[in-house]
């Protein structure tokens, strides 16, 4: 059967009930005798606790609780939050208590929950509690951590030291030894959070005539966090369900397991009432997870021809307080680094310090983002001192398609070595600078030097690793009423899977998407899933609805075959009959489904196993590798430092594309990550660690006006490693964005021989950079 | 003790009469009083946009209102935008069309800022209306489908007109 | 983020509002709300009374006759931008609110509050002083005026006593086809400006600055006349000196400090927006002639 529907940009499904305001995010949610929790925070970047006074907060009317560390279950005074991704590179591992113990390690995190009748009332009684805190001293920045002396971030550690890795890959000292040409890079680079218009939520309802718990919570996948919950209430499987209904993007922290849903949990039932806690935009500035700071210093070593030789050096990563992730972030960037370069020797020693901030994690892209500036960085400095075109010196280093499948030689955050199935990175940049004019650009700018205007043209390539294991679930069924639903572990923050995956099932039953229901995020609906995050939905989910649905479909036909005699390969599936070709025989699915359940009382022996359902697990063997090239045209204000984006244009190849309006719209969303990064998003502490920038008047975020156009031009190369040879499509809008800014605005600034070397690059900075020549013509 | 006042007000075209506390800003009221949960809380400093109402047609950032402000008023929120018969609007229609969504949270928000906008100005270019929409944030399509959509509904309108 | 608790008045005439602020220990006027409702939010303040003006219809009002323009305090933002009145006497004020904040906010919020929340930048303090405005201030006791150049008493403090609250705003017109420029730079659409200036020229029949104001705000607690510049400006003609030296004088101002801006890129831009100021506002007057 032929795909009709896979490839088609087919309106959305989610999109009549969010245009009607009919969503339902979890602060829609409303259930009978819900009280309203608000979470307390630390005040402090660190300090110890030495004792907490409910009593004048107790003595307002319409407060029911407050929840402290005492109060929890022993399951969860006994143990942290589990880390899901051990390591051993990992030298001390900070997890945090669900609620703080006798001490707290960030600006932030919870110290004790408030229940009351309305969060107003909360609010109210929070400012009563009275808590004797002791200040220790705090540690900001994650490069001083590991001097001598520093700050313990952690009062009982012995450093500042979370991990260590060691990546080596061929000979780094013989290369740089015998090499030409060597330079080297220090670039600082601050990321910034996800920031997400849906601030993070949970209601714990209790069921205390069956000792269970069902949650909904805003999350990229509701059974990470039922393993998580499962360890510290110390139940069984059929005591928790999870559900995780529409979120307002996720983009990553979404993902992490929460103190405070730990304690909401439990305080649920201790009370034996459903609680809600919604997170408001100030506790979101200080406790959803971030990505920050990395202080890279790097060497290129290339012959006299640019050949990179190798590449060597240091990365210190701040893991903030805890390390919510394990290593999986500052591992993503270190081994992103080669990118779709051949790298003979490569060394890096990774340092990730802790840091009295909010713990970092994933934050779409991921770590790949600062990957790529290190390494474009690094080739546009090599064609800066060589004299030769930037564009010129990526294609002298491509792995070439032939090339394919090229083990790079290091080991990714998946166990698995690195090994890029496919891709054509030459075709890609070079399709990318046609469709800008790059030939042309050079006389351009120099014309609008005449004029004093200071254009500026930047590019960046970027290999990325999607489709992450270990699996996706998928359970496909046709129901007695003839009617289908997929259930899956994904769980959309907005990716459009309801969509996308009705998609992939339809052309499999031979309806249209509109006939088949995907239900997600539900840990009732599936015993397995993982969830929506590091671009691997349409990989897993996507090629585990395939097959749940292709077995599902071929049962409809072995019944239907049964049914109507004929051999199964002379049926054909088409809206909602199994008919038999060249004849009007057919069957209804309701028929068939009616049929597959069996009837009680008669024996369904000796023929297909009963049910018109299936179940897949996909497991990819390793990741996939989408890849991209951005170019970026921007013009300098050189008196007041402000970049405008004139153009920008993105070359994608994220594999065979389930639905291409939905990918253009990942990828213009992804870019936009990416400008914010560039050139707006800081969050800003103090000496101490204390946050600053705690509002969106602060801190900066894209706005429609600061958003260029994205032009997105495809290219398709199938990923070989799963059965629609799809790529993932998330994070390819962010990751090669800010080196590609960061390249265009050092280019037409190159008048003025100012480098840029770090994110974000503000207009202050630019004035800074460009000293006397910022006068303009006010000289 | 609490300090309430009891309200007469008017949304999406139905009367209700309703007591409050005083200090419950508008977005609150709208989403827990009156459950019309469209209107959505997204940052409660009135830059992010999510919580946009027209008051009397007027666009409004519903967490910088008290509910005791709308007495008397006409709100509008996004479940009053669709035809009477529950159909489309030719401006959610545009955004179906367009891929102007994807998580949703910021929608109602663009939706009623946009019908502000078009009701005042049929012909838009691009640039005006990334202005019309400069109050409110998206953090997944980039904005650039939403400008499409506005482009599309503002032609839409003009035609349906003509 | 919800409001701490307070008891709301919502009185329908100034001398009831006048009489409750008199009465009342720790009570705040709501104006638009578009600056307190966040600070209530965030519970930085915690008023015990909250007097909200919106229902007084006498504070709202544009009024432009014999070279001045009245406005109520209430006078919405909106208003003062969709008035045509105001397009022909004050053009340069609809420039200027084309950078304050957003649609949005815009409707709600008002010209009298804008001027006694007092954030350093904010666009109608610019536009009051570079007009030679009166504020009126009332109280139970009855009016006083307030020069501009006595409104700004430190950084976000206003000159209103205790007791009295702000019910006017009177500007100078400038005679019909004066040039006009108004250069403010921000991070984005709608920000707080960094610096801002606002410029009015008006040319003699031989093309030379027979008058011009300057005024300069952002980087002080305050907006900042350049009576030097201006001194310096009268009679001459127009010119790159000219302009570079009402520039160095701007940067000469003093300028806060703080972790997101320093005072030395707030110098730099206000020399730089001052010289674009001068130089657009010319050109508009010499164009227009």
């Amino acid at each position: 059967m032929g795909a009709k529907w896979f490839g088609a940009s087919v309106q959305r499904k989610e999109d009549p009930a969010l245009l009607t305001g009919r969503g339902r995010f979890v602060d829609d949610i409303k259930l009978p005798g819900m009280l309203h929790v608000m979470v307390l925070r630390s005040p402090h970047p660190h300090a110890g606790i030495r004792g907490i006074d409910k009593t004048r907060a107790l003595a307002l009317p319409g407060v029911h609780a407050v929840v402290t560390h005492a109060d929890l279950p022993e399951s969860m005074r006994r143990q942290t939050v589990p880390l899901l991704v051990p390591n051993p590179a990992i030298k001390q591992v900070y997890m945090p208590y669900c609620l703080a113990r006798d001490e707290v390690c960030f600006a932030g995190e919870p110290i004790a929950l408030v229940v009351a009748d309305s969060r107003y009332i909360a609010e109210d009684a929070a400012a009563l509690v009275d808590i004797d805190f002791e200040p220790l001293p705090a540690i900001a920045d994650c490069a001083d951590a590991l001097a001598p002396g520093a700050p313990l971030a952690h009062r009982d550690a012995t450093s500042n030291l979370g991990a260590h890795i060691p990546l080596n890959v061929g000979n780094v000292d013989a290369a740089f030894a015998g090499a030409a040409h060597v330079f080297r890079e220090q670039i600082f680079q601050h990321r910034g959070g996800p920031f997400f218009m849906e601030c993070r939520g949970m209601i714990a309802a209790p069921d205390p005539a069956t000792e269970s718990l069902t949650i909904y919570v805003s999350s990229q996948g509701p059974h990470r966090h039922k393993r998580v919950l499962l360890d510290l209430l110390d139940w069984a499987d059929h005591q928790l369900r999870i559900v995780t209904p529409d979120v307002g993007g996720g983009f990553g922290p979404k993902g992490s397991f929460y103190a405070e849903y730990g304690a909401l949990a439990a305080a649920a039932m201790q009370l034996r009432r459903p609680l809600k806690w919604i997170e408001d935009r100030q506790e979101n500035f200080l406790s959803t997870q971030q990505e920050r700071d990395q202080y890279w210093d790097v060497e290129i070593a290339t012959d006299a021809d640019a050949r990179i030789l190798g590449i060597r050096g240091k990365l210190v990563h701040d893991s903030g307080a805890y390390m919510p992730w394990g290593v999986v972030l500052p591992w993503i960037a270190a081994t992103t680094v080669p990118g779709p370069y051949v790298i003979p020797s490569f060394k890096l020693d990774v340092l990730c310090a802790f840091t009295n901030k909010v713990p970092t994690s994933p934050v779409r892209g991921a770590g790949r983002p600062e990957a790529v500036v290190v390494m474009e960085r690094l080739v546009d400095r090599v064609a800066r001192e060589l004299g030769l075109d930037r564009a010129e010196v990526r294609r002298r280093n491509f792995i070439q398609p032939a090339q394919m499948p090229y083990k790079v030689g290091i080991i990714f955050r998946d166990g698995r070595p690195v090994t890029y199935d496919s891709g054509d990175y030459p075709v890609c940049q070079q399709g990318a600078l046609a469709a800008v004019g790059y030939e042309q650009f050079k006389a351009r700018q120099a014309a609008a030097r005449r004029e004093g205007r200071y254009i500026g043209l930047g590019f960046g390539n970027a290999v990325e690793a999607t489709g992450l294991g270990p699996y996706e679930s998928a359970t496909a069924r046709v129901a007695t009423s003839g009617k289908i639903t997929v259930y899956t572990g994904a769980t959309p923050q907005g990716q459009s899977h309801k969509t996308t995956l009705a998609q992939i099932a339809a052309d499999q039953f031979g309806c249209t998407p509109d006939d088949v229901t995907i239900v997600t995020g539900d840990t009732a609906a599936t015993g397995l899933g993982v969830g929506s995050f590091a671009a691997r939905t349409a990989v897993n989910a996507g090629s585990s609805v395939h097959l749940a649905s292709k077995e599902a479909a071929q049962k409809i036909r072995q019944f239907a075959a049964a049914m109507m005699e004929v051999a199964e390969g002379d049926i054909e599936l088409e809206n909602g009959f199994a008919k038999v070709a060249g004849s009007d025989l057919k069957r209804s699915f309701r028929e068939v489904a009616a049929k597959a359940v069996g009837m009680p009382g008669f024996s369904m022996a000796g023929g297909p196993l009963p049910g018109l359902e299936a179940t897949s697990h996909f497991t990819p063997d390793q990741s996939t590798y989408s890849n991209g090239t951005h170019v970026a045209e921007v013009e300098v204000d050189i008196e007041t430092g402000q970049v405008t984006i004139l153009r920008y244009l993105v070359m994608h190849d994220c594999g065979h594309v389930i639905n291409p309006m939905v990918v253009e719209g990942q990828v213009v969303g992804g870019v936009i990550h990416g400008v914010g990064n560039a050139f707006f998003e800081r969050m800003v502490y103090d000496g101490d660690a204390q946050p600053v920038s705690t509002h969106f008047g602060d801190y900066l975020l894209p706005l429609a006006t600061d958003s260029p156009n994205v032009e997105v031009l495809h290219m398709e190369t199938p990923s070989p490693l799963n059965p629609l040879g799809l790529k993932g499509a998330g994070e390819g809008g962010t990751i090669p964005a800010i080196a590609t800014l960061m390249s265009a605005v050092e280019n037409a600034l190159e008048p003025f021989g100012v480098r840029i070397a770090e994110a974000p690059i503000t207009p202050q900075r630019i004035v800074e950079l460009l000293g006397e020549a910022a006068k303009g013509r006010t000289k | 003790m609490s300090d309430r006042r009891k309200i007469k007000l008017t949304v999406n075209g139905r009367d209700y009469e309703r007591e409050t506390e005083t200090r419950t800003t508008l977005v609150d009221f709208l989403r827990h009083e009156l459950d019309l949960t469209g209107t959505h809380v997204g940052c409660e400093h009135g830059v992010c946009g999510a919580c946009t109402v027209l008051v009397d047609g007027i666009s409004a950032r519903g967490c910088l209102m008290l509910a005791v402000q709308a007495a008397g008023r006409k709100i509008t929120t996004v479940e009053g935008l669709a035809n009477p018969d529950g159909s489309l609007n030719t401006l959610q229609q545009a955004f179906m069309d367009n891929h102007g969504l994807q998580c949703g949270f910021c929608t109602p928000g663009m939706l009623t800022t946009l019908t502000e906008f078009l009701a005042h100005n049929p012909d838009p270019s691009e640039t005006e209306i990334r202005v019309a929409i400069s109050g409110n944030l998206c953090r997944c399509t980039g904005y650039q489908s939403i400008v499409a959509a506005a482009l599309q509904a503002a032609r839409v309108l003009r035609e349906g007109k003509s | 983020m919800k409001p701490p608790p307070f008891v709301y008045h919502d009185p329908a005439t100034v001398a009831e509002a006048v009489d409750l602020m008199s009465r009342l220990d720790n009570a705040l006027p709501l104006a638009g709300g578009q600056s307190l409702m966040p600070m209530l939010n965030f519970r930085v303040v915690a008023p015990d009374h909250l007097i909200d003006l919106n229902r007084i219809a006498a504070l709202s009002g544009i009024e432009i006759a014999g070279g001045l323009g009245h406005f109520g305090a209430m006078t919405r933002q909106r208003d003062l931008e969709f008035s045509p009145d105001v397009a022909r006497a004050f053009p340069i004020m609809q420039e200027a609110l084309s950078h304050v904040g957003h649609r949005q906010t815009r409707n709600r919020g008002t010209f009298g509050g804008s001027l006694c929340h007092l954030d350093p930048s904010a666009e109608l303090l610019n536009m009051t002083a570079l007009h030679d405005g009166t504020l009126t201030a009332t109280s139970k006791s009855g009016e006083r005026k307030i020069a501009s150049t006595e409104w700004v008493q430190g950084v976000m403090t206003n000159a209103l006593a205790p007791g009295e609250m702000l019910t006017g705003i009177e500007l100078r017109a400038w005679p019909a086809g004066h040039g006009f420029a108004f250069e403010e730079f921000a991070r984005r659409h709608g920000d707080f400006a960094i610096a801002a200036i606002g410029c009015l020229v008006i040319l003699d029949a031989a093309g030379a600055i027979e008058k011009a104001a300057l005024c300069v705000s952002g980087l002080g607690p305050g907006p900042v006349r350049l009576a030097g510049a201006e001194k310096l400006l009268a009679g001459q003609k127009p010119s790159h000196e000219l302009f570079r030296a009402a520039a160095v004088e701007a940067e000469a101002l003093e300028a806060m400090d703080d972790a997101f801006v320093t005072a030395a890129y707030r110098k730099h831009l206000a020399r730089v927006l001052t010289y674009r100021a001068l130089e657009r506002a010319v050109a508009a007057r010499r164009a227009a002639a």
